[in-house]
């Protein structure tokens, strides 16, 4: 083990969060930063001959290498875990700017319910209606805390969209649903394409309120408040699992990296993966990592963050033995709870009409708050919370689109009858899409594999996690709305209502995956303060999406920045000048 | 040494841009070291012995069969994209978590077995029997129709799809064969003037390849190194 001279600040995770933290720290103030990332160096030069979607969509060749690295999985305490052995129903990311290069762009705010949830819904439904084995929690931080921050986040990225909330006033053509919003977008929204704007048509016509998807991908050509400026969409619709040729989509490699670099108090340290964080009588001293020639290092800091995806961030406090590993059976600790995914759902929608859905991007389509959150619902039929539902027009690629064909269109999955309707159906399928809320449970959380270890041996992280009698309410719901908009939009509506299966680690869903290491008010419930400071060991702070106590229906990266950027100003306007509690 | 595998094919079968598809193979039609006279070609093979080549390219044509509503898996050179998959690290298993123990598990966790997909093509090969490609048709049929549920029918199922549509530096969709078939123009840099028209019309531009619309040659992962 090599000990290297001290830094600051050290900062695990070279994605959005991690390099939006170095960020302002460098721009703020003088302290040295080390970032440490185990992927490799990214830009948008690299991404050019990467318009392949066998090697990106299908292999999934950005991701975090699975041979070395998984989780298991298991459906209840009951049951034994068994890895993930190749990708399916997420997608982390590696390198520098993990996950934000190849994700798809949507940047919606939370709405303000979301940040108070046990509260807000034993005012609305009273505790005695709410299921036994809920865990929603407030966050400790509010939506008007919170506000200044997505703003900052939705500047850095040019966030396309139209404001249906402008300060309280609602404002047709947005998302009249939203909670106020201090400005307009920084860019207009996208143009739309068939398949969405016949959605917006027909939800209007419904009496719904459609807006279009708020999207990291440029609508116009723009200049940031860094100073960093990038192109417009070319709506090549290689968005999802791609990173962007020309840098339309915001990723931390053309937003972040390019302020970064003109910082000489600023250095990043690719090949690096941490194993541990060093701690003694409630301090973090540093941090051990282990580079791409295998050789160890530590690193001592004053500060650590721990800024990775999800996974990384809960199962490094496991192998550190940071914090009081979390017990579904008497609901103490706290490390690991709250483990939520996305529920996705809605229906197949097909046309007699071509669609032309090659051209798109990722985060391109019309979308309905109408039943978000708690909107629209009594409860009494034990709904609570559903979510958005939209249609898209993501870039339909030729391998993954070819077979959509309605149910008894073919007898078999092959053949010459399966290949002449495949054809017939080509380009003539769309979706209308859930985006639904996940909420937290007693008994999904992470803990440790105690069989399975990754390539030096330590313990997998292991998901104990499956669907409840909720998110089956919210399936019926999402299919019976999009049978309702299909037909007006000239479709017909898949008739195979949802299955009610159990939750699978096979087909992707998102790569949403909060929790585990939630922030809150009481250390009793919550692994880091409302600041994202650690309760117990104070100069370690751990942001990111896994500090979300349940999913909200909107898609996190954004959230996840603008929590980031008021754990910043924690950092930078209190801790920094009296290192101590915060709270 | 491993004596060199060849597949022969009928040049007129293949899409008509063969040459392009075996573009990292220093390979021209005419002047290739060993090639008939009779109109055939030879396409060196990474992975598949000759007589395993012919057992998947028969099988992926019964999947993808070329017929009347249009070329199939042989004009687009499927079984060349399967071996080439099957050669790199796809095939090796280099990028799937293989560590065991290795348990049965409920359908909602996929795939668990330890084979990877060469051992798994090896295993379906031997039993669909080396002499499938000369069965009668209907008896090809009935014989994947037996094997519907294995692991290897659905692994060659996926793969001949993926060799249809993937970009022709992978192997298939030779001549951007697939593309055409079912109207995909392949990757361009931009719709931002056609995005918001063609409203309800089928817009049809002509495919092009990753390597023609950028002028240089692509790096498909299959040439990794295992």
């Amino acid at each position: 083990m090599t000990n290297l001279k001290p830094v600051d600040v050290a900062i695990i995770g070279g994605g959005w969060t991690g390099l939006a933290m170095a960020k302002e720290l460098v721009s703020r103030t003088s302290v040295s930063v080390l970032a440490l990332e185990r992927g490799a160096p990214r830009s948008t030069a690299d991404y050019a001959m990467d318009m392949d979607e066998l090697d990106y969509n299908v292999r999934l060749r950005m991701m975090q290498n699975i041979a070395e690295e998984t989780i298991t999985h298991r459906h209840s305490l009951r049951d034994s875990a068994v890895p993930v052995r190749q990708y399916g129903s997420f997608h982390p990311g590696t390198g520098v700017g993990g996950a934000g290069e190849h994700w798809t762009g949507m940047s919606f705010r939370f709405m303000q319910d979301v940040f108070t949830m046990r509260t807000h819904l034993t005012e609305k439904h009273g505790a005695a209606h709410l299921p036994a084995d809920l865990a929603v929690q407030d966050w400790g931080v509010t939506y008007d805390q919170l506000e200044p921050h997505y703003w900052y986040a939705e500047q850095m990225m040019g966030v396309s969209g139209k404001a249906g909330n402008l300060g309280g006033k609602l404002i047709d053509g947005g998302n009249t649903f939203e909670s106020p919003r201090s400005h307009d977008y920084p860019t207009p929204a996208l143009k739309q394409a068939y398949a969405s704007y016949l959605f917006d048509q027909a939800a209007r016509k419904l009496g719904y309120h459609p807006y279009p998807t708020p999207a990291a991908n440029l609508s116009e050509n723009f200049t940031n408040p860094d100073g960093i400026s990038r192109p417009a969409c070319a709506y090549c619709g290689y968005c999802t699992r791609f990173g962007c040729m020309i840098g339309a989509k915001a990723q931390p490699s053309n937003t972040l990296m390019p302020v970064l670099r003109k910082h000489k108090s600023f250095q990043l340290r690719t090949g690096s993966w941490v194993r541990r964080i060093v701690h003694e009588n409630g301090r973090a001293t540093g941090v051990q990592f282990t580079d791409a020639n295998g050789e160890e290092f530590f690193q001592p800091a004053e500060t650590v963050i721990l800024s990775t995806f999800t996974l990384n961030n809960v199962r490094l406090m496991y192998l550190s033995k940071i914090g009081t590993p979390y017990d579904p059976a008497s609901g103490k600790g706290t490390l690991g709870r709250n483990l939520t995914h996305q529920v996705q759902g809605g229906a197949r929608i097909y046309f007699d009409k071509p669609l032309n859905a090659f051209m798109g991007a990722g985060c391109l389509g019309m979308r309905i708050s109408d039943y978000d959150g708690g909107n629209g619902l009594t409860g009494e039929d034990g709904l609570l919370r559903f979510g958005m539902l939209s249609c898209n027009s993501r870039g339909e690629q030729p391998i993954a689109a070819f077979g959509a064909i309605p149910p008894g269109s073919a007898k078999s999955n092959w053949g010459a009858e399966w290949k002449a309707a495949s054809l017939q159906w080509r380009d003539r399928v769309s979706d209308l899409t859930l985006a639904g809320e996940h909420m937290s449970y007693r008994q999904n959380y992470i803990d440790l594999d105690p069989t399975y270890t990754d390539k030096f041996g330590d313990p997998l992280l292991r998901f104990t996690l499956d669907w409840t009698e909720h998110e089956y309410k919210q399936h019926d719901f999402a299919y019976d709305l999009a049978a309702k908009i299909g037909p007006v939009m000239g479709a017909k509506v898949d008739p195979r209502r949802p299955s009610h299966a159990k939750y699978n680690t096979i087909n992707y869903q998102s790569t949403h995956i909060q929790g585990g290491a939630i922030m809150g008010a009481s250390p009793d419930t919550s692994v880091v303060n409302p600041y994202l400071q650690h309760w117990d060991v104070p100069n370690l702070w751990v942001i990111g999406a896994s500090s979300f106590p349940q999913n909200a229906s909107g898609n996190p990266t954004l959230t996840a920045l603008a929590v980031t950027h008021w754990a910043a100003d924690a950092v930078i306007n209190k801790y920094l000048k009296h290192p101590g509690k915060l709270a | 040494m491993k004596r060199r595998e060849f597949l022969t094919i009928p040049a007129g079968a293949l899409g008509g841009t063969l040459l392009y598809t075996l573009a990292r193979e220093p390979f021209l039609l005419r002047a290739q070291e060993g090639s008939a006279k009779d109109g055939t070609v030879k396409v060196p093979l990474r992975f598949f012995t000759a007589g395993e080549a012919r057992v998947i390219a028969a099988a992926s044509e019964r999947i993808f069969p070329s017929d009347a509503s249009g070329p199939g898996a042989k004009e687009a050179g499927v079984v060349i994209y399967i071996d080439r998959q099957l050669a790199g690290p796809y095939g090796a298993d280099k990028y799937r978590y293989t560590k065991g123990a290795f348990v049965e598990s409920v359908p909602e966790h996929g795939y668990q077995a330890k084979a990877n997909p060469r051992e798994t093509y090896r295993d379906g090969i031997a039993k669909l029997g080396v002499n499938f490609d000369e069965l009668p048709v209907e008896q090809q049929i009935q014989k994947l129709q037996s094997m519907e549920k294995t692991h290897f029918f659905q692994l060659l199922r996926t793969h001949t799809i993926e060799g249809m549509f993937s970009d022709p530096m992978h192997g298939g969709n030779a001549g951007m064969i697939g593309w055409q078939l079912v109207g995909y123009p392949g990757p361009r840099m931009s719709y931002r003037e056609d995005i918001d028209k063609h409203f309800g019309t089928e817009f049809r531009p002509k495919p092009a390849s990753l390597e023609q619309i950028m002028k240089r040659p692509g790096k498909p992962w299959e040439d990794e190194k295992v």
